[in-house]
């Protein structure tokens, strides 16, 4: 934090008549109001987006009317609904648990934003074990998701936070064991490090960095952490055919929300740790350095989201014995082979 | 030191917005109450009574494999670190750790503990 206050020009001037402590509170009201924004701008902007991409992927147009350009005023005249609708909670629900789980989930996915660097001086916290904190961070939106479930008090979304916590659990490993090839490649856990020692072009990206198994380890990364944020073809905990709307089936209103917005910045939130471990972060791919970090990363983190929403519209969702199959009997395995083929690699070429 | 400062600013400030909207979509919404409307959805049909459903001992099974194997997946992080330091004797230990507990995931898919149906 106090490195940003010091690196950052223009806010370093204008800071600069100010105590220390006064400095520091400011950039981090500032940081905060950035983030804040970054997440509701990214899940307005990306709803908008899929109801594009799904309409076109099926021949249709999508949202053309508000805003008269392409509908892209959508997602804002749906925010304004959505904060003037009742909140409805079912007589039987655990009232206080059912206020609390939108906030748990919404908390984990604004807190990932933390430590994402941005550029080369642009980063709220660069916390010396990034990459833990943010798996650790993100996993705490299954409790969010679990208590929505139980607290609803409707069997539909019972069953839906039971199966979201079966398969955030069994999906938590094969993406724990997809981030080691990474760490092995640049020996720190600090998110700006990784994204320093790629350095240089493409070819210096992790994702080269341990042969075949680094390549490999980013397809199950990118495969586990799909259905880490419950996207399709991994979305059971919310299979609308079976379940309704699954965990959230009781929802209304602005805790409804709080859902969908967690859900487009946990999507965001794994595309960036995608691109900081395997894909370079905010370099470039010829290593030139002239387009600013932030661009660089934002076009990386939209190209995987891009494929996230490609990946919704054109396969069918698992079943749950297969989801399990492919966590515990394919992805697994596969990730043991990874760390230890990327390790060998790593030492030995 | 400040980095710990920022972590829990944040936190204060990410639950203060969330209160913050949720308190005025409560307090701008209509509040208009129904005995049909505060059921529970069953697609039509009469609600359950509370926890009207048992479940399978799955997952429960699910919760435990998880935790060893979670426990495992954080060593590896640590490990990863500091791996190009230690070298092939630190390799060498890790593949052993790694060799039992892949033996037991070998034991619990044997026994039919990661079958689903």
């Amino acid at each position: 934090m106090s490195e940003l206050a010091q690196n950052l020009t223009l806010p370093g001037a204008l800071l600069a008549g100010l105590s220390p402590g006064v400095a520091a509170m400011l950039v981090m009201f500032a940081s905060c109001a950035a983030v804040l924004g970054v997440v509701a701008l990214n899940g307005m902007f990306l709803v908008w987006w899929e109801r594009k991409i799904s309409a076109h992927i099926q021949s249709r147009v999508g949202p053309m009317t508000t805003g008269y350009w392409h509908g892209w005023l959508q997602s804002i005249a749906d925010g304004v609904k959505l904060l003037l609708k009742e909140n409805i909670i079912p007589l039987m629900a655990d009232r206080w648990l059912f206020m609390l789980a939108p906030l748990v989930v919404f908390m984990s996915a604004f807190m990932a934003f933390v430590p994402i660097p941005w550029g080369e001086k642009l980063i709220v916290a660069d916390l010396n074990v990034g990459v833990l904190y943010i798996a650790a961070i993100t996993s705490l939106s299954a409790i969010g998701v679990i208590m929505a479930g139980w607290a609803s008090n409707n069997k539909w979304s019972l069953y839906g936070g039971m199966r979201a916590a079966a398969q955030i659990v069994s999906y938590e490993i094969p993406v724990g064991l997809a981030l080691v090839p990474a760490l092995l490649a640049s020996s720190t856990l600090s998110m700006q490090g990784i994204v320093e020692v790629q350095a240089g072009g493409i070819w210096n990206w992790n994702i080269f960095a341990g042969g075949p198994f680094t390549i490999v380890a980013f397809g199950a990364l990118f495969l586990a952490s799909l259905a880490e944020v419950n996207r399709a073809p991994f979305d059971l905990p919310e299979a609308e055919s079976e379940l309704v709307c699954g965990f959230h089936t009781e929802y209304s209103g602005m805790c409804f929300a709080f859902f969908f917005l967690a859900e487009y910045s946990e999507m965001f939130v794994v595309a960036v740790v995608a691109s900081v471990l395997y894909l370079g972060g905010w370099h470039d791919p010829l290593g030139l350095g002239i387009l600013p970090g932030p661009v660089v990363l934002m076009a990386k983190v939209l190209l995987l989201v891009f494929v996230q929403m490609w990946f919704r519209w054109t396969f069918p969702r698992l079943r749950v014995d297969q989801l399990m199959y492919l966590a515990w009997k394919v992805l697994t395995p596969l990730g043991f082979i990874n760390v230890f083929g990327a390790a060998f690699w790593l030492i030995l070429v | 030191m400040s980095d710990n400062l920022a972590l829990i600013f944040f936190v204060i400030a990410a639950a203060g917005v969330a209160t913050f909207m949720m308190g005025t979509a409560v307090f701008l919404g209509p509040k208009r109450r129904h005995r049909v409307k505060d059921q529970p959805f069953a697609c039509g049909g009469l609600a359950e009574p509370y926890p009207g459903e048992q479940f399978p001992v799955r997952y429960y099974l699910v919760a435990m494999l998880f935790i060893l194997f979670d426990i495992e997946v954080v060593f590896l992080y640590f490990w990863g670190v500091i791996f190009r330091d230690l070298g092939f004797p630190g390799l060498y230990e890790i593949l052993l750790f790694i060799g039992v507990l892949g033996a037991g995931l070998a034991y619990v898919w044997r026994r039919g503990a990661l079958r689903w149906v």
